[in-house]
């Protein structure tokens, strides 16, 4: 072990003996990553945005471009968030409530966009739907677009921000187990009743907390959503990709400020993902104390 | 629930209306650097083509590395015309694509190239490092930047411009080769695109040297203010040609034949030569060439066609798989 593990270990250890100057030292120390990594680069996207004032700001965030690019990231994230609401409620009630030969392989197959390189997400939709793919041919004779255009953008969309909401109900609906709702079919209620009534109050907050994280992450997709853009101005950029193209053009201040565009929804999201998290873990520890 | 229900309307509608909305259309699916070319050009041109008695039209733009798009197109990003870094990766369009003829080169004056430019060196101002020409670039001291050739077009006009130098100065294939294989052993970063490469030297401020279109230089120059960038002209270097076509297969699909051979003739006409001289291409009007001679450095250069017997036999030579810039860049 290095020096420098043993010395932090030291340290974590004095914090938790109430030692005061090794609290401190921890505490001084997240801060400064903290304010190093994440404060000051937020601070220079807003001042760099704002560098020729607010006139050039607003004309950079509604440029007809731009209001495009913002047009289309709303489009794929609601069109992506609700079907992977219901799919992510439906996946985790199959694997927490019923016992089934193949359980953790689908658990795994859950996962398997986070471990996807988003490029190859992308890639996976041109090599099924582009002219050259599978299902080319029969799309093209249809007249059919898929990638470069709307529907590639949600699809690749989709994939990336697939597990989030799964993700977030599996382990609570294992931990709630299946008593209550066992109880609710046996005072009569129909499937949907004991859905609506008992099994929705219980997952609520952390539903919510899924769909914020997915809301999140469908927003800042870059990689995938790239790979099958086709990158037509006004048409089938999304933000992320609109602010690249400015960067590129010298527009330094443009791409700037739509990513502080960017950075403000991303804002708005971490405060409701806060609240949620919020009313999750107090859920939690009601629970335990009954 | 309602409110879901008008959510859900309002995002139908804005599906629907998306198409519904938009006047004729043409996409011009183009490489790096001619972003602000076709910005100045699709205005000169939706202007013209109104004055011509036609319906008003929409140009959109799709710029990347030039074998990047045009692979997009092969793999059906509906392109009106493609206008390329080169012809290499337009014949993909139709050996991979069957999107066009063999002969669209043909179908237009000067081999389907109504511009020219060509590779120069763009370095930091009062040139640190005293770069004068090619055989600086090989030495231990420089780190040069230059995009990947396998997704870029102008990556590989600047390879070739370096191999012509290294053959005609050194002699044999042989001697190019070991030439190349130490420039881009020099070569940190390999952007998948002319402007990436410009925005790594440029902003990053990573490298002593970029080798970029001269049209990429004039205009980072122009960007900067000119205070902390020259650009170096080397002994020889290369007329790089970024042919233009109209793509046959989507054209007939969209019926916008008409509109698309009208858009690259105006490309030809001395109002679009001066666009491109005045975005600094080099115009092939020999009138519109006169009037911006000045801009332009009077360069030694070898051709495509005569020194390398054009992009049907270089391209898989040079950078096709397992090709000569495959061998030495495995080597590294």
């Amino acid at each position: 072990m290095s020096s420098a593990t043993l010395t932090a270990a030291a340290v974590a250890n004095a914090a938790r003996r109430g030692n005061p100057l090794g609290r401190r030292l921890l505490i001084a120390g997240a801060w400064l990553v903290f304010l190093l990594f994440l404060v000051l680069p937020l601070l220079v996207v807003l001042s760099q945005a704002l560098k020729l004032g607010f006139g050039t700001f607003f004309a950079a965030i509604f440029e007809p471009d731009a209001i495009a690019a913002l047009k289309l990231t709303l489009i794929a994230v609601g069109i992506s968030v609700p079907l992977n609401l219901v799919f992510g409620v439906a996946a985790a009630w199959c694997v927490s409530k019923y016992e089934f030969p193949g359980k953790s392989v689908l658990i795994t197959l859950i996962d398997l966009p986070f471990s996807v390189s988003p490029v190859i997400a992308g890639l996976i939709y041109v090599l099924m739907f582009g002219s050259q793919g599978w299902f080319g041919p029969w799309l093209s004779d249809h007249d059919i677009q898929i990638v470069f255009a709307v529907p590639g953008i949600v699809l690749a969309t989709l994939f990336v921000t697939f597990p989030f909401v799964a993700r977030e109900l599996i382990p609570l609906m294992q931990e709630q187990g299946t008593q209550e709702e066992e109880a609710a079919r046996l005072l009569g209620a129909n499937g949907w009743q004991m859905f609506w009534h008992v099994t929705l109050p219980n997952i609520k907050w952390g539903l919510i907390y899924g769909v914020v994280l997915c809301t999140a992450r469908a927003m800042g997709e870059f990689g995938a959503v790239s790979v099958v853009s086709g990158h037509i101005r006004g048409l089938t950029n999304t933000l992320p990709l609109h602010v690249e193209i400015l960067y590129n053009e010298y527009n330094h201040v443009a791409a700037f400020s739509v990513a502080s565009l960017l950075l403000v929804m991303a804002l708005v999201i971490l405060l409701l993902k806060q609240w949620s998290e919020n009313r999750l873990s107090r859920l939690r520890h009601s629970d335990a104390e009954e | 629930m309602t409110i879901r229900r008008f959510a859900l309307a309002a995002l139908a509608s804005t599906l629907i209306a998306g198409p519904a909305l938009a006047e004729q259309t043409l996409l011009n699916v183009s490489y790096d650097p001619t972003r602000e070319l076709y910005v100045e050009f699709n205005q000169a041109f939706t202007k013209y083509w109104k004055e011509q008695g036609n319906e008003p039209v929409t140009i959109q733009q799709s710029h990347g590395g030039s074998g990047k798009q045009a692979r997009a197109v092969i793999d059906g990003l509906r392109a009106d015309v493609v206008t390329l870094a080169l012809a290499g990766d337009i014949d993909e369009l139709h050996s991979l694509g069957k999107l066009i003829p063999e002969d669209w080169q043909s179908r237009l004056p000067d081999s389907s190239t109504p511009y020219t430019s060509t590779i120069v060196f763009l370095v930091r101002k009062g040139n640190p490092k005293n770069i004068k020409d090619w055989d600086d670039l090989v030495r231990e001291d420089v780190s040069v930047i230059t995009p990947n050739p396998k997704t870029s077009g102008g990556a590989r006009w600047n390879f070739l411009a370096a191999w012509a130098y290294a053959e005609q100065q050194y002699g044999s294939e042989e001697k190019a080769k070991e030439f190349v294989e130490k420039l881009y052993k020099n070569v940190p970063v390999l952007d998948t695109g002319a402007r990436g490469s410009t925005i790594t030297f440029v902003n990053n401020k990573i490298g002593d040297v970029l080798l970029a279109w001269e049209n990429e230089a004039f205009l980072a120059l122009k960007e900067e203010g000119g205070d902390n960038l020259e650009i170096v002209a080397p002994s020889l270097s290369i007329l790089a040609e970024p042919p233009v076509t109209v793509v046959d297969k989507n054209v007939e699909r969209k019926g916008t034949r008409k509109l698309a051979e009208a858009y690259l003739n105006y490309l030809y006409s001395p109002e679009g030569q001066r666009i491109a001289a005045k975005n600094f291409y080099r115009p092939r009007d020999k009138s519109v060439a006169a009037e911006f001679s000045e801009q332009f450095p009077d360069l030694k250069l070898v051709t495509i066609d005569e020194h390398f017997g054009g992009w049907k036999v270089a391209q898989p030579k040079f950078f096709g798989d397992g090709g000569v810039f495959d061998q030495i860049y495995q080597a590294h």
